[in-house]
């Protein structure tokens, strides 16, 4: 009986996923089909482990039922061929366990990442793909991450691969420029994951991950794989800082607090600061990007010890930087945001006007959210309802509608 | 992002049209070629179709609590016949799969050109407000 | 056996809910995300959705050349769905039972809201037949 199953047993099974896919895959030549194998082989530790205890050599073990599901695999294939086109194949044999073991390669994480992350991919099919075949999830754990059913998760995830195969991308690290070029790919994916993972506390699956947790996860093993990186730095700051503050964002009911209401004693003081201390990292490189920007706008709160202890000021000068960096209809939403907050409200809506005829906005309810918010502050609590209620009508997210419900029935309230 | 297609038939039409049996298969297979497709490009949640609108119940809570059930319903009421939910990347998508489906063909292969409500579903997850 | 549970609305009644207090509004949601997990525990519990408000919804229609075409007029009146639960139970009583809870549901001044809901089958193919 080997060792007990626990939480910590179930994140090493799922660091091993992409070794084990690395190694099968390079032995059998055939990414698509690795990945499927490797799947039944974390379907298969999944449902023993936790009876039989985990293996001496839990590596090995996955190997050799991933392999062995290969094999199989093969086999049909071959005979279909055979069926097809009468033409006489070879049965390629799975080849023993120990040389398989010894094609493990260190860089395989970073190899799947490029490679499930590819530019070709949609983000979606991306987002699918790295989660099962980097992540080590389960395809119902994805789907219920993302609140679909697990059949049409597993086909997107079939056409990720489709699209891989089709795209020619080989099983091998891209040259260096080549990396260059399609880090910012990688790095995109990884941010969705972190916030488009959704746990919802209603459902016949309850879900036991966490994707965020997940997304952090998987940045951290790639920032230790190219620890030079400041946008990848940036990045997981990002990610840490932001996380820092879950406790604090809900209330017992799913209610969203905002930051300016948030009990900052909930606030994760680790996270704050090691995703601090990796921003200082990461600035210290010289270059400066969208990721650095958004982790130092988010340690700029962070270190606030109360709501009005934030540095505007500063937050004011980073959006300023970030507009001439990676400007977007967003960024100056939330520039007007810390405008009004350092120069008045009247300063944030006079920005909010640029934004007006931003075709990307329309309809978009965020613009009207921001500006109800913008509205309240100056005291025209008649526009900032009107706003609010045309906003809490455009959001697809139930908390944020609820959210800002909320703000146009406390302003309607306080005005009777 | 998360749509709810809709068609809806109303009640003077409900129940299985009077088309040739052709026409039906017609229709039938269509709908599962389009859902095959949904399926395999993954964008398919879910397809339902629902039971006929004579089957139908209205309930309110009744004053003890328990249920007040009828069948009576205005003539001019529409009713959900089936529906789709689709995960796609933009609204475009959605729009584009609601207009196959609205070409779905009726008695003599003709395209039904049914009007399908699109409507986004509640899906998003929430943005921290700052 | 599966039944959905439908939720409607006017657009004026819809208008009117986005008006309810803060209080009257939590614990309307209290009431209805209480009974969704209470169906989870029991196994009944499928699926449930809410819908973007109604001024988000579009009506498309295929043209034959392929190209959708999308507009955003409904008639005043229309009932528009606003959200669906799906469950499975053992009888058509459950399901009413459990739409008479749903229906019951506070509005304004704690007051049970008393909307219909309709509560409908599935069909016996998974395609409607239209």
């Amino acid at each position: 009986m080997g060792k007990t199953w626990d939480t910590e047993s179930e994140h090493l099974l799922r660091e091993l996923a992409p070794q084990v896919l690395g190694a099968v895959a390079r032995r059998f030549r055939d990414f698509a089909s690795a990945e499927d194998a490797v799947q039944e082989a974390m379907l298969a530790a999944f449902r023993q482990w936790p009876q039989e205890g985990v293996p001496e050599n839990p590596r090995g073990w996955l190997i050799q039922v991933a392999s062995r599901r290969m094999a199989d695999h093969l086999r049909r294939e071959i005979s279909r061929r055979e069926r097809e086109t009468a033409i006489a194949g070879e049965t390629e044999e799975a080849a023993p366990m120990t040389e398989l073991e010894s094609d493990m390669d260190p860089n395989d994480t970073l190899i799947l990442l490029f490679m499930c992350c590819h530019p070709a991919l949609t983000t979606s099919s991306a987002i699918a793909l790295t989660l099962r075949a980097v992540g080590g999830l389960t395809t119902a754990e994805i789907a219920n991450a993302f609140l679909v059913p697990e059949a049409t998760m597993a086909q997107r995830i079939s056409r990720a691969k489709q699209s891989i195969k089709a795209s020619g991308v080989p099983f091998r690290l891209p040259p260096l420029q080549e990396r260059t070029q399609q880090l910012p790919s990688v790095l995109h994916v990884l941010y969705l994951i972190f916030n488009e993972g959704y746990v919802s506390s209603i459902g016949p699956h309850l879900q036991r991950l966490d994707i965020a947790r997940e997304a952090i996860r998987l940045t951290r093993s790639l920032q230790a794989l190219l620890p030079d990186n400041a946008e990848l730095a940036g990045l997981l700051s990002l990610m840490l800082l932001t996380d820092a503050r879950r406790a604090a964002r809900t209330g017992p009911e799913e209610q969203l607090i905002p930051l300016d209401k948030q009990d900052r004693s909930l606030w994760d003081r680790t996270e704050i600061a090691e995703g601090t201390e990796l921003l200082r990292h990461a600035l210290s490189k010289g270059s400066v990007g969208l990721y650095q920007l958004q982790a130092a706008i988010a340690a700029v709160h962070d270190e606030a010890e109360r709501a009005e202890d934030t540095d505007w000021p500063q937050i004011l000068a980073l959006y300023e930087l970030l507009k001439q960096v990676s400007p977007s209809p967003m960024v100056t939403l939330n520039h007007a945001i810390a405008a009004a907050m350092v120069q008045g409200p009247s300063k944030g809506l006079e920005l909010l006007k640029a934004l007006e005829r931003d075709s990307r906005l329309t309809g978009h309810y965020r613009l009207d959210a921001v500006r109800g918010h913008l509205l309240e502050m100056i005291g025209d609590h008649e526009n900032a309802v009107k706003h609010y209620r045309i906003a809490a009508a455009r959001t697809t997210s139930l908390p944020e509608q609820k959210y800002l419900m909320a703000q146009a029935a406390r302003l309607e309230e306080a005005r009777s | 992002m998360k749509y709810m297609l809709m068609m809806n038939t109303m009640r003077a039409g409900a129940g299985v049209p009077d088309w040739s049996q052709r026409d039906l298969q017609a229709h039938v297979a269509f709908m599962m070629r389009l859902n095959k497709e949904l399926h395999e490009s993954g964008e398919l949640a879910s397809a339902e179709g629902l039971s006929f609108p004579d089957q139908a119940k209205l309930v309110r809570a009744g004053s003890d609590g328990l249920p007040v059930t009828d069948g009576v319903f205005p003539e001019s009421k529409e009713f959900l016949a089936g529906f789709w939910i689709i995960d796609v990347d933009a609204p475009e998508r959605a729009y584009a799969i609601a207009g196959r489906i609205s070409a779905a063909p009726g008695p003599g292969g003709a395209p039904l050109n049914m009007p399908i409500e699109v409507r986004p579903v509640m899906s998003a997850p929430p943005r921290e407000m700052l | 056996m599966k039944y959905i549970l439908l939720m409607s609305g006017t657009k004026a009644g819809v208008d009117g809910y986005h008006k309810w207090s803060q209080k009257d509004v939590e614990a309307h949601m209290t009431v209805l995300r209480s009974i969704s997990q209470e169906l989870s525990k029991s196994g009944e519990f499928v699926a449930t959705q809410g819908l973007a408000d109604p001024n988000e919804a579009k009506c498309v229609r295929g043209e034959k050349s392929g190209v959708p075409v999308t507009d955003g007029i409904f008639p005043e009146s229309k009932e528009f769905l606003l959200g669906y639960w799906i469950v499975d139970v053992a009888s058509p009583d459950r399901a009413y039972a459990i739409a008479s809870r749903i229906s019951a549901a506070p509005g304004p001044g704690g007051v049970p809201t008393n909307m219909p809901i309709e509560v409908r089958g599935f069909a016996e193919h998974r395609q409607s037949e239209r």
